[in-house]
């Protein structure tokens, strides 16, 4: 089955000065997919991410990208990865052009630059020098450089962190026509949930080091059987019940206080309230 | 799937298409910033010129003026600013803006990327030179020398004090811990060896002992006095700390600092900012 799998992770640890920064994670990334860390800052995404890509090497476990060892692969595995980094601002006085179809020499077989460009977006940049752009384009240039080598696997490590709305949107349907169009594997870490639910088939939640929950972003912590919480007011007091079918409860309530009962909410589990409480953070 | 195998079958660039590349990229980007041209490009130029219009006077027993003497000296500052200087600072911004992180992570070999800044380095230190012989002959009557082996002498000199600072600024660079502060961190050495050195106080002779002592330590003194052996007539040797151009002394303490310089390079240097663990 590995031929399937873009990357496969099996007990991956990473402490720094002992302190676990990832603690033991298993992933396996099938070919084609948009797979989604989902996790608050500091969970161990970017270690993780990082280890797949070959920056950092792991204390304790087995990783294999495209079937090679990140940390024993030749430079020709990277012609099969596409990495766009958080916090990188370098090139700035290069222009769009300039840095495209110079990135484009390292590969045996690059795409059009051109071409690569247009598809992000920035054909009218192509003139304009990369420290004149928008956060946004900035963006958009570092996946024009990360998929010019025509990667089989893309990384992207935080996206869209910083965007205002509109430019979230965009950057989202760009990843996913590039996606469909190249059939690239795709491994991104997000803090938004929505980000991950937009993108991904699916979604891997971690937290201190370890994933706590893993599946299709929808139904992400079991939350289509999820309690449901009823409140009301009785006897000046607030009150609450937590129950999985509140049909009955409501219909007694309803009886006991004659017709309309006091500030009733019936609330089912969000998303948000999911993800939330399996990164522990509900409290 | 891709193996390792098949994906090697597919033979990529090699380091010396890679190097002149990243060199192409690399001299784009230096001349179009405003910081690097004015600091490392133009101070050297503008000190010459200044300086050398400020100082007057023959030295005993020779037809050189102090302006004269002061070319050849601030030729070897020039080679450590565009040199030293600008490669301590772009190393750091390199490791800072994520240019360093972005390279590694794509598939190109360290060789080519300093082969990039060893093609820059060049271009740019043979123009700074370029200016300031052009200053100097314009502005201070110096007259280039005719015979072969003075131009020999300067081109030993040079090859050795430009790999002596490249390397030294590549492993200077680790000490910057952002790119703001590496201005400062290699200026600082810059300026108080060029003091030492007899570069902006001359003649050299007339130092203090212990400070001659400590800037004999190092290649700016060597290089500069290599300089002035090439380009000034041996009839100023007399203002020189003794009467001779020491030129084995030269090739040995600036082939030393090649040497170490290396090693210090490959000891510290460093992909990641001290500030991203």
């Amino acid at each position: 089955m590995t031929e399937s799998l873009a990357a496969r992770v099996r007990g991956l640890r990473k402490r720094y000065r002992n302190i676990p920064a990832v603690d033991g994670i298993d992933l396996d990334i099938v070919t084609g997919e948009i797979f989604a860390l989902l996790g608050p800052n500091g969970a161990g995404k970017t270690t993780t991410v990082e280890i797949l890509e070959g920056y950092r090497r792991r204390d304790e476990g087995e990783v294999s990208v495209l079937g090679v060892d990140p940390q024993r692969a030749p430079r020709s595995w990277r012609y099969g990865i596409g990495i766009v980094s958080q916090d990188v601002a370098d090139l700035s006085e290069l222009t769009v052009g300039e840095t495209v179809r110079h990135f484009a020499r390292y590969y045996p077989d690059a795409g059009d630059p051109d071409q690569v460009i247009d598809s992000v977006g920035l054909s009218e940049k192509t003139r304009a020098r990369v420290r004149t752009l928008s956060g946004g384009q900035r963006r958009r240039l570092d996946v024009a450089v990360g998929v010019i080598g025509n990667p089989k696997l893309l990384f992207l490590d935080e996206p869209t962190t910083g965007f205002d709305p509109g430019a979230r949107r965009q950057f989202w349907s760009l990843i996913r026509s590039l996606a469909a169009e190249r059939g690239t594997t795709v491994l991104l870490t997000t803090h938004y949930l929505d980000e991950a639910e937009a993108l991904a088939n699916r979604v891997a939640v971690v937290a201190a080091g370890k994933i706590v929950a893993a599946g299709d972003p929808a139904t992400l912590g079991g939350r289509a059987g999820a309690e449901v919480t009823v409140s009301w007011d009785e006897d000046g007091a607030r009150r609450t019940a937590h129950t999985s079918d509140p049909g009955p409860l409501v219909a007694d309530l309803t009886s006991r206080h004659g017709g309309t009962v006091p500030g009733l909410t019936v609330t089912r589990q969000s998303l948000e309230d999911a993800y939330l409480t399996l990164i522990g953070r509900d409290r | 799937m891709i193996t390792a195998a098949s994906a090697g079958a597919r033979r990529g660039p090699s380091v010396a298409y890679l190097g002149v590349h990243r060199g192409i990229i690399e001299l784009k980007a230096f001349f179009r910033e405003r910081d690097a041209v004015v600091f490392t490009f133009a101070l050297p130029a503008v000190l010459l010129a200044l300086l050398g219009a400020m100082i007057s006077g023959v030295y005993e027993g020779s037809s050189v003026t102090s302006a004269q003497y002061l070319v050849p000296s601030m030729v070897a500052a020039g080679v450590a600013s565009t040199t030293f200087v600008n490669l301590g600072i772009s190393v750091a911004a390199d490791r800072q803006d994520g240019t360093l992180k972005r390279l590694r992570g794509a598939p190109m070999p360290a060789a080519a990327y300093f082969l990039g800044k060893v093609i820059m380095v060049l271009v740019v230190t043979v123009a700074e030179v370029v200016v300031l012989f052009g200053i100097g002959v314009l502005m201070f009557d110096v007259t280039m020398p005719t015979d072969p082996s003075r131009w020999l002498t300067f081109a030993w000199v040079f090859v050795l004090g430009v790999t002596g600072c490249t390397f030294l600024g590549i492993a200077a660079s680790s000490l910057a811990s952002s790119e703001r502060s590496a201005g400062a961190v290699m200026n600082l050495p810059y300026i108080a060896l060029s003091l030492v050195s007899g570069i902006f106080y001359t003649p050299i002779s007339a130092l203090p002992e212990p400070l001659l002592t400590m800037g004999s330590l190092f290649p700016l003194k060597w290089m500069a006095q290599g300089f002035r052996s090439a380009l000034l007539p041996d009839t100023i040797l007399t203002q020189e700390v003794v009467m001779s151009w020491e030129h084995g002394r030269t090739a040995v303490i600036l082939g030393a600092w090649c040497i170490g310089g290396l090693l210090l390079c490959r000891t510290t240097f460093r992909w990641r900012g001290r500030r991203d663990g």
